[in-house]
């Protein structure tokens, strides 16, 4: 039988520093590791004896991609800490620019980061003589994206004008209808994604897993709401430490997660297969025009997802700022009275559930933090997987490059966001 | 021939490189322009005859610095993206905490001594001479552009050296002092287009200081403003812990 020894360092196309760890033995994996390399930043520790409104623009530098989901998950856990409940307002302008930032990091991954894989090249650079209007297109709608993080929250990587119980500065009509303008035109540049992801072919492999996400009560979540696992349970936002639990592997920086099965999803899928019906109609005919129907259990189509909550954010985004532009959108006074305690917030970041965990003294100053990243969330499951998809592979009588190859485009449909989980990627198989 | 140019992140959050991929009006001319040999990020090519070299992020472990010195051995032009690069940045703040006590309370007792490996936060130019410093957190992607156009023509780029206040006037904004918040407009370098307080806050000194700070001039006005120095400095730790402590050492 076969043995087979893989090892890629640093996996390219991710957000960060990550390795693959592969040992086949007489045909039987003995070991498959997605490990993460990166350099540990201690927030946690830098945290400590912070005033509250330095918790949101700190953590807002785990990530120069997930950035609005760290400033917004931050907001929520200070404010639950002390309280405070935002005005509706606060939480319009909140989800549009979660979506900006959705929409901005999904096509980041769709485009850049997937889809070379699927045109068989190695970056979005050769695309650019070979499919140029793809690029362009690209292009065009990673602004986007990145223009509603600006116009809401000031700039595009690190906003600034988020802020506990309100905003610094809210956005002129004028520049939402003008946003509203391009959302509307970005109809087609999405139609066209939609037909072009249709031509790629997706690897067939499935694995059936725990789906974790936000539950949604009237809108697809990415704020608000509990927990709810595709194996049939819910809980509260404020309870999560009673279902899943975090443990540190020596082989990586990044801490595993857990809940009551070996590993679970969190991402993009599993909040489509957890809340699909509530997903604006415009999305669900993109799903079943590109044969996603609930529950999926192929995690390639991770990106099939992403691409399907582009289009809900895009038409939900519209929506809200018409919602915006029929009210008065004014300064509103984000008054802060601190009090001592704890506060949880949850939200769904591009790649999956986020949780930042606070406890405040009297005054406001942080006494400890905790977050928990969907990177790490996910990484048992991308091992898990592996362990799975390489003996479909050697059965298929696959060479060592290509099974390094499949491995790879596995790690990256996960959109593994490394700089985040460490608060990394190499490929290694050894014969 | 176009010069071949290559992008690395040491520790970082990576958003100085995601604004190199934020320029989407102008990412094809440049691209047009020079050769893209190594971005880990964003392509599989990893080619080691790199002409200039952009690193995101600042030095924390063993391996970073060996890194850095390969990167400076072979590049013929360093630059530093952003706080964490040229100045320390944000991480630096881990620097006044116990470093066996910090790795305890992240990754427990057990654990820890596979992870005591980190260093003190040190910018890039602690280890190896940077050529050019691209400032902020982010950096801003026009400066950016302005680096790499300059290098293209062999000249110096033009990175302003004086307050961020003249800026900051320049734009209209209200005085955040008279707005009652903290702002360290007048010892910061500018180059931002003030955009904290176009946006509502004060500045928090991402840019690091002008190289002639009028260091008690901010103090007096901060006083006059009724804001202590303490959490000034408490503010100023957050983009500038490593100054603060090489000027602590050297009685500054």
């Amino acid at each position: 039988m076969k043995n087979l020894e893989i090892k890629v360092e640093n996996v390219t196309r991710l957000e960060g520093h990550g390795s693959i760890r592969v040992k086949v033995k007489d045909g039987q994996v003995v070991e498959s590791a997605f490990d993460i390399i990166e350099s540990p930043r201690f927030f946690e520790v830098m945290l400590q004896g912070r005033k509250y409104s330095d918790s949101a623009p700190m953590t807002s530098r785990i990530c120069g991609i997930c950035a609005v989901s760290h400033t917004t998950v931050s907001l929520e856990a200070t404010e639950d800490a002390f309280g405070i409940v935002p005005t509706e307002q606060t939480m319009l302008l909140r989800k549009l620019i979660f979506h900006g930032e959705m929409i901005q990091s999904h096509v980041l991954h769709v485009y850049f980061l997937v889809a070379p894989d699927l045109l068989g090249v190695g970056s979005v650079i050769p695309l650019a003589s070979t499919h140029l209007d793809v690029v362009r297109m690209a292009l065009r709608l990673k602004k986007l994206g990145n223009d509603i993080c600006a116009v809401v929250g000031g700039r595009h990587v690190h906003p600034i004008s988020m802020a506990v119980n309100g905003f610094t500065k809210v956005p002129a009509k004028a520049e939402l209808s003008a946003l509203r303008e391009r959302m509307v035109a970005a109809r087609a540049d999405l139609a066209a994604t939609v037909e072009l992801l249709k031509t790629l072919p997706l690897p067939d492999f499935t694995r059936e897993t725990e789906y974790l996400s936000l539950k949604g009560d009237k809108e697809y979540p990415f704020i608000e709401g509990d927990l709810v696992s595709s194996d049939g349970y819910t809980f509260k936002r404020q309870d999560y430490l009673d279902h899943i639990k975090e443990t540190v592997v020596p082989t990586c920086t990044a801490k595993h997660v857990k809940a009551k099965r070996p590993s679970y999803m969190v991402g993009a899928l599993a909040r489509f297969n957890n809340n699909h019906e509530l997903l604006h109609p415009a999305a669900k005919a993109v799903a079943k025009a590109l044969g996603l129907t609930a529950p999926c259990h192929n995690p390639f189509f991770i990106s099939v997802a992403q691409l399907v909550e582009t289009v809900h954010c895009n038409e939900d985004g519209i929506a809200i700022i018409d919602q915006l532009l029929a009210r008065d959108i004014k300064m509103e006074p984000n008054t802060v009275v601190t009090k001592a305690g704890r506060g949880v917030g949850v939200v769904e970041a591009p790649r999956g559930i986020l949780f930042h965990d606070y406890t405040y003294d009297a005054d406001g100053y942080m006494q400890k933090a905790n977050c928990i990243i969907p990177t790490g969330q996910n990484i048992a499951n991308i091992d898990h997987d592996m362990n799975g998809l390489i003996p479909v592979l050697l059965n298929a009588d696959k060479g060592e490059e290509e099974i390094s190859k499949t491995l790879q485009i596995l790690v990256r449909a996960y959109d593994p966001c490394i700089s985040c989980a460490v608060h990394a990627i190499e490929v290694e198989f050894v014969k | 021939m176009k010069p071949k140019v290559a992008v690395f992140a040491l520790t970082s959050c990576e958003g100085c490189s995601l604004q190199i991929l934020n320029l989407e009006d102008h990412l094809l001319d440049l691209l047009g322009q020079v050769e893209l040999v190594n971005f880990r990020e964003a392509m599989d090519e990893k080619r080691e005859d790199y002409d200039i070299a952009f690193i995101d992020g600042c030095a924390t472990t063993p391996h970073d610095v060996e890194e850095l010195k390969k990167i400076r051995a072979q590049a013929k032009v360093l630059i530093a993206m952003g706080a964490c690069a040229v100045q320390g940045g944000l991480y630096a703040m881990r620097n006044f905490h116990d470093h066996a006590k910090t790795v305890e309370t992240v990754y427990g007792k057990d654990m820890a001594a596979h992870f005591s490996h980190s260093l003190p936060v040190r910018p890039l130019s602690h280890y190896v001479k940077v050529d050019h410093n691209l400032y902020g957190c982010p950096m801003d992607k026009f400066e950016f552009v302005e680096v790499v156009r300059s290098l293209l023509l062999g000249k110096a780029p033009n990175i302003p050296d004086y307050p961020l206040c003249n800026e900051c006037r320049a734009a209209e904004n209200i005085c955040v002092f008279d707005r009652g918040m903290t702002c360290f407009g007048p010892i910061t370098r500018a180059g931002c287009g003030a955009i904290c307080p176009a946006n509502g806050k004060g500045c928090e000194a991402c840019r690091g200081l002008v190289s002639k700070p009028f260091i008690d001039s901010h103090k007096k006005i901060m006083k006059q403003h009724g804001l202590s120095v303490e959490d000034l400095l408490a503010q100023f730790r957050e983009y500038n812990g490593y100054w603060e402590e090489t000027h602590e050492k050297s009685g500054n």
